[in-house]
């Protein structure tokens, strides 16, 4: 289950740590640095229950808006 | 036959005449048992199955050439097995060259090795590499030596009615139409088949923004020397930057260079010597001394059809589903589409199963295609990101593998062809006793060296073009009711092969009627996890169909009849 009630014991240090890391960075540059830290933290929690519900609630509330690049092809 | 005469004969230059067949004299159409429609690798798997198996099949194709261009170079050690069972395997794997380690790099440096067939103790490699012209021409080779095919080139499959009692098919040749019946119909007749267009079907699915300059280049010694035997992939390497490229040895000094391009990249000027000349100097240096071979471009796409079984008409290979080419994925389940499908229309044929058993052909290759293009377009997501968030997730990955062993293995530059385990088919008799491993019901056998009369062989070489019984022994006499049951299944309708399995070292004592295989190595029952009385019923396409640590004559004749889509009846 994953756990959303406060599970830290500094949260103020952390959220500042998380803003941080990102200050002297480009747009893209976040995202490589988030990208790397998503998946360090995945690997670390390692249950794929938990991670599937961590995404179920981060997409949550988000209408969709955009599209990737692949295309349905009929052949 | 060995692999200096095959080169002997230029495969890409064979024109295969076109021969005139009585049919097209006939006053009525001929009827057929089976007309398999493509003679590519699968219709032509497909064709020496059937034929081995004594059923006679015309075999069509619209072309009087094999495989032109840049297509199929990656043939997995399952297909190499299945192509063993029809006489031909040894061919493909001594002109091909074999390779089990892949390497992966990122920039310039290595990131990620991995080596397909860890273990020792198979006859088979994990792939050879071999151009797909090649193995037409060795199945081709195989299928003219077998009295019960008829194959015709030059005849075009151009229009079809299929109906609930056959199928009418009206042939173009260059001497005029003709019109053919039959029983049965395999459509093989490739991506773009005319045959699934005629009946108003579809495949649908997705296609990837992406485009890729494929060159197979002919390489001098000097130059080749530097590439040992391995498959190189390259993220974002120096010489191309911001794409992938993948390198690969195929016989006769021919290398394939994939080089991704981008969607923008005009696919025009791309294929020019000019364009494709300096790039793979990047690759090899300034100075290497190459011709090239063929270059095209290609964009990939994955997709299947709903069904492949349409009545009487079953489609197979690229005709039923297509992958994109990074898990060398698409020949090589289109052989065992052909291979799960020839054992079942001989039943039906041969009026020992009902028509429905064609429906497992449906649920297991449905299920196999969904599964090689669940891992190819992972494959291609990895190599070709879809977006900004995607190309991210990507390139940490790739960052975080120098370091991280688990970044390693999310490195996906192809998961290349396993066989499918058939886990929930109709077909299986679900265990009601303990097993280990992988050789659940559904799974394709294993191979393990045996010994036969004091001669080294394989065990899939043992089992035969039918069911097998694999009874595993302590090594000492059987008891005579276990002799007499096993003896039995080799006399029903749908006989059953009896072999008796025996521990290493111990020389088995004959037993009259039945094949005694000693484990030379012990590793067969290790890979069986099979303890003296353990019995696995095999499928003709070598999937286990049920096992049991006690082997009961009445749960092997209803795992059979189960086998053969005789649910709750029986096979005697
Ligand atoms: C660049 C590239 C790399 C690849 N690499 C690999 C790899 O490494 N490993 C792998 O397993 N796969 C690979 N593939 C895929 C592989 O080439 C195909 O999956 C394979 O050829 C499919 O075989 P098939 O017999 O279903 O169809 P095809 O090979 O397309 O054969 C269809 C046949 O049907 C005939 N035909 C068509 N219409 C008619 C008609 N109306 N009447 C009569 N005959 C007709 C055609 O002449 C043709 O001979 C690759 C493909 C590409 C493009």
């Amino acid at each position: 289950m994953l756990n959303t009630d406060l599970n830290l014991a500094a949260p103020d240090d952390v959220y500042e740590a998380l803003v941080a890391l990102h200050r002297d960075l480009t747009p893209e540059q976040s995202r490589l640095v988030n990208a790397k830290l998503i998946l360090l933290l995945a690997n670390h929690v390692g249950d794929a229950e938990v991670l599937r519900q961590a995404m179920a609630k981060a997409r949550a509330g988000i209408a969709p808006a955009g599209r990737d690049g692949t295309r349905p092809v009929t052949a | 036959m060995d692999g200096s005469a095959a080169r002997q004969t230029d495969y890409q230059a064979l024109v295969l005449d076109y021969v005139r067949s009585p049919d097209q004299d006939a006053a009525r159409p001929v009827r057929h048992p089976v007309i398999v429609v493509g003679a590519g690798p699968v219709g032509l798997t497909a064709a020496i199955d059937l034929a081995q198996q004594g059923v006679p099949v015309v075999l069509l194709d619209e072309d009087d050439r094999l495989s032109t261009g840049s297509r199929a170079i990656c043939f997995a050690k399952r297909t190499l097995e299945i192509w063993d069972r029809l006489g031909c395997g040894e061919r493909m794997v001594e002109t091909g060259v074999t390779w089990n380690l892949g390497k992966v790099f990122f920039r310039d440096e290595p990131v990620y090795s991995f080596n397909l067939l860890p273990e020792a103790g198979h006859r088979r490699p994990a792939f050879v590499n071999l151009q797909q012209y090649y193995a037409e021409g060795f199945l081709l080779e195989r299928a003219r030596a077998l009295p019960h095919i008829d194959l015709r080139w030059k005849n075009r499959v151009t229009g079809l009615e299929a109906g609930p009692e056959g199928v009418a098919l009206t042939i173009e040749t260059p001497e005029g139409e003709y019109r053919l019946a039959c029983d049965w119909l395999v459509a093989a007749d490739g991506a773009r088949s005319p045959i699934r267009k005629a009946m108003g079907l579809e495949s649908r699915g997705q296609s990837f923004r992406d485009r890729f300059l494929i060159a197979d280049i002919r390489l001098e010694a000097e130059a080749a020397a530097a590439f040992p035997t391995e498959r190189w992939f390259w993220f974002d390497p120096p010489f191309h930057p911001n794409q992938s490229v993948l390198l690969h040895k195929q016989p006769d000094g021919v290398w394939r260079i994939d080089f991704q391009l981008g969607w923008e990249a005009d696919p025009v000027a791309e294929r020019q010597p000019e364009r494709v000349i300096p790039r793979i100097q990047a690759l090899l240096g300034r100075e290497a001394r190459f011709t090239l071979e063929w270059v095209s471009i290609y964009t990939f796409a994955c997709l299947r059809m709903e069904r492949f079984r349409h009545g009487r008409v079953l489609f197979a290979g690229d005709a039923a589903h297509g992958v994109s080419p990074f898990g060398a994925r698409g020949a090589n389940s289109g052989v065992q589409d052909a291979e799960n499908l020839a054992w079942k229309l001989r039943l039906v044929l041969a009026g020992q199963a009902p028509e429905t058993l064609l429906d497992s052909y449906d649920a297991e290759r449905v299920l196999a295609a969904d599964e090689n293009i669940l891992n190819s377009t992972r494959s291609t997501d990895f190599i070709t990101p879809k977006n900004e968030a995607s190309r991210a997730f990507r390139d940490a990955t790739l960052a975080l593998a120098r370091d991280c062993g688990f970044a390693r293995s999310l490195v996906n530059s192809g998961r290349l062809s396993l066989p499918s385990t058939y886990r929930d088919s109709p077909l299986n008799t679900p265990d009601t006793d303990t097993f280990a491993g992988p050789m659940v019901p559904g799974a394709p056998a294993a191979d393990a060296p045996v010994r036969r009369g004091g001669e080294a062989g394989w065990f899939l070489a043992q089992l035969g073009g039918g069911f097998t019984g694999t009874y595993f022994s302590d090594g000492g006499a059987l008891p005579p009711a276990l002799l007499d049951a096993l003896r039995s299944l080799a006399l029903g309708p749908v006989p059953v092969q009896p072999l008796v399995v025996a521990p290493p070292g111990l020389p088995p004592a004959a037993m009259p009627g039945l094949t005694i295989l000693e484990d030379s190595e012990g590793l067969l029952a290790r890979r069986y996890d099979a303890r003296p009385g353990s019995f696995y019923l095999l499928r003709p396409d070598q999937h286990v169909a049920g096992r049991w640590r006690h082997v009961a004559p009445a749960l092997v004749q209803a795992a059979l009849a189960r086998a053969i889509g005789q649910d709750g009846g029986t096979a005697c």
